[in-house]
């Protein structure tokens, strides 16, 4: 639902990364979303399109790299990923799991981009 | 021309992040407990707020409340009847409140002249959790009437959450209200959650409520 919020923020700090690097176009942008992040990969790429018209993101593309919702089992006493969202169990035992370790992430991962001169 | 990738590896909130850091340490140096009550539109956070805010009122303890919308003070003007001092906060459209906007209303307020101070956030299951604002607790509330898979269809929000409050706990016959499988769901979501079956008109679960909130003061 905020996902044009959330584009326009990824937009904006791009935009301040690039001013250590003049002329540069960017190519791509990489974000990673955790399953419990409550954003849509879709709705965020829809959105994109419009949040980085008229800027130097225009005509990039977003790669939104899904992160699986991962938990520490204390009866196990691993990290174990879940298979969704509908139980926090751990999926080897069975017992409710209470430590999240992955699934919130809100990231901007990296970019690629072109630099503006001739490489020498 | 070359390509390269540049690792940025930064937080896309980080701007609210920043802000909510800075809001959760005043709130710690001026002694004061931050509540953010989420739920969808039309669960009752608002009358749940209005007899929490008159009953603490009534027992000394120093209470305010800032509450969200997209549009009128309504609900302010509700909590205000409490005698408590509240806030409005619209959004004018936008779903969540964030960081940045409980900062420009808590302008003029002595915080550390509060015991306790409780966020009604915009009636929304979805956005809000993204959001932080700085507070201690985080209650997701959820009525008899809403069906009893909520936790299951808003995960996000429901695993976010401190505590749960079940409310309109007196409408739970005549709407057919599946407690066991209400209590499961919100279990399966976030084992081992605080849960407190409520209902304002009714009086049922409000001195559990008013108790765990006396706890989490008295912890260090």
């Amino acid at each position: 639902m905020h996902e044009l919020s959330i584009v326009t923020s990824v937009v904006e700090s791009v935009t301040e990364s690039l001013a250590a690097y003049p002329g540069a176009r960017v190519l791509e942008v990489r974000l990673r979303v955790g399953a419990l992040a409550s954003v849509v990969r879709e709705s965020l790429e829809f959105c994109y399109g419009i949040a980085s018209e008229g800027t130097a993101l225009e005509g990039s593309r977003l790669v939104v790299n899904v992160l699986p919702v991962v938990m520490h089992c204390e009866k196990c006493g691993k990290d174990v990923e879940l298979e969704g969202v509908q139980s926090f169990r751990c999926p080897l035992c069975g017992e409710p799991c209470f430590d999240l370790r992955q699934g919130r992430e809100l990231e901007i991962d990296s970019i690629e981009i072109e630099d503006g001169k001739e490489a020498a | 021309m070359t390509t390269r990738i540049v690792e940025l590896r930064q937080g896309i909130l980080k701007k609210n992040d920043e802000l909510a850091a800075g809001l959760r340490a005043s709130y710690a140096v001026a002694g004061v407990t931050v509540l953010n009550l989420v739920s969808s539109p039309g669960t009752g956070k608002t009358a749940f707020l209005e007899w929490t805010l008159t009953e603490m009122r009534k027992r000394g303890v120093r209470v305010a409340a800032l509450v969200g919308d997209l549009e009128t003070d309504n609900d302010a003007r509700r909590l205000a009847s409490s005698g408590a001092p509240v806030r409005q906060i619209n959004t004018h459209g936008i779903c969540h409140l964030d960081a940045e906007m409980i900062g420009k209303h808590l302008d003029g307020w002595k915080l550390a002249d509060l015991d306790y101070l409780f966020i009604e956030n915009v009636g929304n299951l979805v956005c809000p959790s993204s959001y932080d604002l700085g507070e201690a607790i985080r209650v997701v509330l959820l009525s008899v009437t809403e069906g009893e898979d909520k936790p299951l269809k808003y995960p996000t929000m429901f695993n976010s959450a401190d505590a749960a409050v079940i409310t309109k706990m007196d409408l739970a016959i005549p709407c057919g209200f599946d407690r066991w499988a209400a209590l499961k769901n919100i279990n399966e979501i976030r084992p081992g959650i605080k849960i407190f079956e409520t209902s304002v008109k009714s009086g049922v679960g409000l001195e559990e409520w008013l108790g765990y909130l006396k706890q989490k003061r008295d912890l260090p």
